[in-house]
This record gives C-alpha cells, sequence and structure tokens, in this order.
C-alpha cells in the first residue's frame, strides 16, 4: 500500500492537466454564449464532468489507486446518476 | 486470551486515561461506544418525555393544556430527537462501536481519531439543536421534515435546527466512513468476510448507506438555510423554483435513513436469535445478500413519501413497484429467522425477548407498509394517525425493540454485570403491551380518517385516543422498569464471566469487561464460523 501512496506524479503532467482545465472553463463559457436550447446544460454538464475526472484521476491520485477505491467511487456515481434520473422520471412528466 | 486479575475493570478503568477527560478524550473505541450510548439513552429518554406530553393533549378533543403551537414545537422536537439524536446513531454508533471491532478481532476502528470527532460532532449538534428551542423566534414548528414553503416562511427558529442537523448529518458520515474502512482493512486473521457476524454485516451495508445519503441530507437543510436567509427563490414557483424538488431531496437522503436505522436492528436480532436458539443462523448468506439488497433497493423508493405531492403518475408507478421489491428482501430475513428458530433449543431470555418483538412489530409495521405503499391505498390513508402508527411499529417496534435487545445482550459483556432477568421480562410485558395498545389503536383511529399533525379531534375519536393515551401509560412504565434495571445491573449486578449466553462470536471469547486492547498480546486467529457452536466446543 505505501507504494502506491507515494507514487510521485511529475510537474509537466500538472501542468498540462491545468491548461486543459482552463481550456474546458474556455469553452464552457463560450458555448454558454450560443443558444442550443436544451443541449446548452447537457454540454455544461458534460465538460464539467471531464475536468473532474481529470481533477480526481490525476491531482487526486485515484488512477494510481487500487480497484477497490475505483470501484467506490464509481458505486457512489451510480447511486447518484440513479437519484437524479429518477427525480427525472418525476420532472419530465409532471 | 488474556486473564483478568480479580477486580480489573478493563477499559472501564483504563490507568492511562483516568477521569471525566479520560472519557471525552478517548480514542478507544469502546469508551466513544459507551459516551454514545449514554447521550443516546439520555436524548431517547426525553423524546419519550415529549411523546407522553402529546399523548396526553391527545386525551381529550379540544385544548386541554397545550396550544396548537406549542403542539407543533412538541411533535418537531418529538420527532428531531428521536429521529437524529437516538435511532439514525442508536445501534450502529453505541453498539457497532462497542462491539464491531471486537466482532472482527481489531483492536480499534481504523480511525480513532475520526471516531472521536464524530462524537463531538454528534454532541455539538445535539448542543445547538437545543439551543434552537430558547433563542430566536423560539421553538421550531415545522414537524422533522422541515417541508417548504412552510420552513422559509416560519417565524420559530428554524434556521439554527437545520443547522444543528447538518451538524449531526457529518458525524454520521464520518462512522459510516471508518466502519466500512475497518471492515475492509482490519479482520483478523482467518476472519474472512462470510466468517463475519450478521451485526457486523449489516452495519457494513449500513454504513454505505450513511455515506452515498447522508450527503442529500447536508445539500437539503443547506439549501433550505440559504432560501431563509437569502430568499433566493430555489423552492418558490414564484420565482422559477419547485416546491416538490424539496421533497424529492428531503427523501433521497430520509427514507434510506429508515434503513439506516432498522438494517442495523436487524443485525442485532441476527445475532441474537441463533445464539438463544442454539442453532446456526438459517441461510446466513440470503440474510447478508439481503442486507445488501435492502440496502441498495431501499435507496430508491424515497418517491413513495410523495404520492399525493403532485408529483407525475409515471414516477407513482415507478415508485410504487419499487417499495414492493423491498418487502423480498425484508422477508427473506424474517423467514430465515424463523427457520433458525425451528426446531431450536431455545432459551427465551431478555434479549431474545425483545428480538423476537422486533420480529413481530417489524412484520406488522412492514405489512401496514405495503398498504402506505400501494399508491392508490395511499391516498386515502395519506396524512392521517394511520402512517404515524406504522411508522412507530417500524422505529420503535423494529430499531427500538433492537436496541432494547442489544442492551439486554451486550452490556453485561461491557460492564462484566448482569441485570435482573425475571425483572426484564416483566418490563418487556409492560411494553409489548402497551406499545401495541398505543400503536395498534392510532393505526385503526388513522383508518377512521383522524389526520396527524392536529392538536385537537373530532369527538367520535375520543374513545380510541384515551385506549391510545392509556397504552403510552403502560409503555411507559414498562420502560422505567427496564431502565431501572439495567442501570441498577451496570453499578451493582451479579458479576458475570466472559460468555454468559454461550454466544461463539469473538467478543464472547474476551474477558468482561474487555481489556483496552481487547485481545492482550496475540491477535485472536479464527477457525470458525460466529454462529458454530459445535466447534467453538460451546455445544
Amino acid at each position: 500500500m505505501s507504494s502506491e501512496s507515494s507514487h510521485i506524479v511529475p510537474y509537466r503532467t500538472f501542468i498540462l492537466i491545468w491548461i486543459a482545465l482552463l481550456i474546458l472553463t474556455g469553452v464552457t463559457i463560450s458555448v454558454a454564449q450560443i443558444d442550443l436550447g436544451p443541449l446548452n446544460i447537457w454540454v455544461a454538464l458534460s465538460i464539467a464532468s471531464c475536468k473532474s475526472a481529470l481533477v480526481v484521476a490525476i491531482f487526486m491520485h485515484l488512477k494510481y489507486e487500487q480497484l477497490l477505491f475505483k470501484l467506490a467511487l464509481l458505486s457512489a456515481l451510480i447511486i447518484l446518476a440513479i437519484f437524479i434520473g429518477f427525480t427525472f422520471i418525476d420532472v419530465l412528466y409532471r | 486470551m488474556s486473564n483478568y486479575p480479580a477486580g480489573d475493570r478493563g477499559f472501564l478503568g483504563d490507568p492511562k486515561a483516568p477521569g471525566f477527560l479520560g472519557w471525552i478524550f478517548s480514542t478507544d473505541h469502546k469508551r466513544i461506544g459507551l459516551l454514545y450510548f449514554w447521550a443516546i439513552v439520555t436524548f431517547f429518554c426525553v423524546g419519550v418525555l415529549l411523546g407522553l406530553l402529546l399523548r396526553l393533549e391527545l386525551f381529550s378533543p379540544g385544548v386541554d393544556f397545550m396550544s396548537a403551537q406549542t403542539y407543533n414545537a412538541t411533535f418537531t422536537l418529538h420527532g428531531v430527537i428521536m429521529i437524529f439524536l437516538f435511532i439514525i446513531p442508536g445501534i450502529p454508533a453505541a453498539f457497532g462501536n462497542l462491539i464491531m471491532p471486537i466482532q472482527i478481532g481489531a483492536r480499534d476502528v481504523a480511525f480513532p481519531r475520526l471516531n472521536l470527532l464524530s462524537w463531538w460532532l454528534y454532541m455539538i449538534g445535539a448542543l445547538l439543536a437545543i439551543t434552537s428551542l430558547f433563542t430566536g423566534g423560539g421553538p421550531p414548528d415545522t414537524g422533522w421534515t422541515f417541508y417548504v414553503p412552510f420552513s422559509t416562511q416560519t417565524a420559530s427558529n428554524a434556521s439554527l435546527a437545520l443547522f444543528a442537523v447538518f451538524i449531526i448529518g457529518f458525524s454520521s458520515i464520518l462512522t459510516g466512513i471508518n466502519f466500512v474502512t475497518t471492515i475492509h482493512r482490519m479482520r483478523t486473521t482467518g476472519m474472512g468476510w462470510f466468517r463475519m457476524p450478521l451485526f457486523t454485516w449489516s452495519l457494513y451495508a449500513t454504513a454505505w448507506i450513511q455515506i452515498l445519503a447522508t450527503p442529500v441530507l447536508a445539500i437539503t437543510v443547506s439549501l433550505v438555510m440559504v432560501e431563509r436567509l437569502l430568499g433566493i427563490g430555489l423552492f418558490n414557483p414564484t420565482q422559477g423554483g419547485d416546491p416538490v424538488m424539496y421533497q424529492h431531496l428531503f427523501w433521497i437522503y430520509s427514507h434510506p435513513a429508515v434503513y439506516i436505522m432498522v438494517l442495523p436492528g436487524m443485525g442485532v436480532v441476527s445475532d441474537i436469535i441463533p445464539v438463544f436458539a442454539r442453532k446456526p443462523a438459517f441461510g446466513y448468506k440470503a440474510i447478508v445478500v439481503s442486507s445488501l439488497a435492502i440496502a441498495f433497493a431501499g435507496s430508491l423508493v424515497w418517491g413513495h413519501h410523495m404520492y399525493t405531492s403532485g408529483m407525475s403518475d409515471n414516477a407513482v408507478l415507478l415508485f410504487s413497484f419499487l417499495t414492493f421489491v423491498v418487502a423480498i428482501p425484508s422477508a427473506i430475513k424474517v423467514f430465515n429467522w424463523v427457520t433458525t428458530l425451528y426446531k431450536g433449543s431455545i432459551a427465551l431470555d431478555p434479549p431474545l425477548l425483545y428480538a423476537l418483538s422486533f420480529v413481530l412489530l417489524f412484520s406488522i409495521g412492514g405489512l401496514s407498509g405495503l398498504v402506505l405503499g400501494a399508491a392508490s391505498a395511499d391516498v386515502h390513508v395519506h396524512d392521517t394517525h394511520f402512517v404515524v402508527g406504522h411508522f412507530h411499529y417500524v422505529m420503535f417496534g423494529g430499531a427500538g425493540f433492537a436496541f432494547f435487545a442489544a442492551m439486554h445482550y451486550w452490556l453485561p459483556k461491557i460492564y462484566g454485570r448482569i441485570y435482573s432477568k425475571k425483572l426484564a421480562t416483566i418490563a418487556w410485558g409492560f411494553m409489548f403491551v402497551g406499545f401495541n395498545l398505543l400503536y395498534l389503536t392510532m393505526q385503526i383511529v388513522g383508518v377512521k380518517g383522524m389526520p396527524r399533525r392536529y392538536y385537537n379531534y373530532l369527538p367520535e375519536f375520543t374513545d380510541l385516543n384515551r385506549l391510545a393515551t392509556v397504552g403510552s401509560w403502560v409503555l411507559a412504565i414498562g420502560l422505567v422498569i427496564m431502565f431501572a434495571n439495567l442501570f441498577h445491573s451496570v453499578l451493582r449486578g451479579t458479576p458475570v464471566g466472559p460468555n454468559p449466553w454461550g454466544g461463539a462470536s469473538l467478543e464472547w471469547q474476551i474477558p468482561s469487561p474487555p481489556p483496552t486492547d481487547n485481545f492482550g498480546e496475540n491477535d485472536p486467529v479464527v477457525t470458525h464460523g460466529p454462529y458454530d457452536f459445535k466447534e467453538a466446543g460451546i455445544l
């Protein structure tokens, strides 16, 4: 376990991720100016998901952890998706 | 295993942590468990007192001694105390901390200091909840559900009570994280997943709900606080908000919370029944899988609290279907418990009496839940006393009686002293009769049409309400005898050895009270399952 927790990520990777996050933020702002109808929210959420995936995988080291931790996070995300999905079954058909 | 020199009080008298400070800053899981236990029992007694006052007000129609406002504040406080300060932390935080690490052969939980923090957060939250009664606009009057729009408009001090709930929620999350990590990482040699006692399994399933669902409560109460302070219109249709969204958010946490309350109770009963039937648990793996299935499916049925809220019919159909699905794993457990008892050599000691009451009362509560789960029937009994009777059967008859079963089963282990079995049985008799008189009558008066949350009622409901109130007195007499007997035993009870009940799981293999480090110098090595009484040399 100790070898995994001491995994060192080079600064170059961190800086690349930082630039990617900045670019994606720019994309979010520019897409928000265009009227895509209901798609606006989906685009914004997709970009936000990509950004958080980068942060969790690399800054927070999930990429280098055991399968168990990945599964734990995945199960939380699936449950969250179900919570939101079921709520929409009400909101969309009301 | 180490043997005690005479007069040694184990972790209770740990010389390294003397006095009051030695207790409130202790990171020993057993001491934290006891801190939780005594706090929880205290809050339970306050909650009972408020419940008795509510019943007394309902003895006759009209104003007896409470105004409408006082009645509203009293049932809000009764609900908040019983839900957030008694049932949710009840079994996991008190008995989970006391017993679970020992059951898996660990010396403590994975994060002892986090464990202490969770108790402090619980106490701070409780203190804030009490403070909310005497400050601001007076005691909150929203009901424990804090429904909008009333909770965003009431002049009573709902903000502080909401903040208290927020803090207590974090205490619950920390306990969940601690237990999942402990159970994954700290099982001793030979303690495979399917050698864990069923109580530990139930805590594992519960801990996952605590981690996944409780953050939603934090979000929900934060949104109401923001709404009260800034009025941004999240739940206000005139500002583009949606009041039904509040109910979704609230019940996304609060329905799984029902399983946070009752799953550990099922674990207690699953541990007690094999010991007192002198038989291995029937369908061990089925009980394990049904615990996990309840945790998962139970998280997806929150909409059944909202059939009359104006929710879409599609959602009503979905949530009604899923509600019936949850009945399956619950029934699997009941059948397994009954089959474990079948042809067993049953010792009808107090822990088993309370555990059997759990099975019966929880089944009645569960079956009346099906009436409410069916959307068409629910429309008629929604917001009546039938609902109040139903959830008291599940919560008090289920989780509450399991808590009492756990007290009678494990307190002799923790204090090394046992209570009078005769008195415990008499107390049980009073409680069982009083309980059914109180809550069955509530269900009947509910079906007849008496709404909940009113201090007043039509004169034709008088007789049934009087019967229920008399039931509450009988129940209270039972509770007084039970607690008096237990408190007396803690101080002056007959000393008992390590294994008064003949259990085969690890907590019964160490001295009573357990030493601070649980297992002495050597970690235990497990060679048999928790209910293999023959291999453990007990039968």
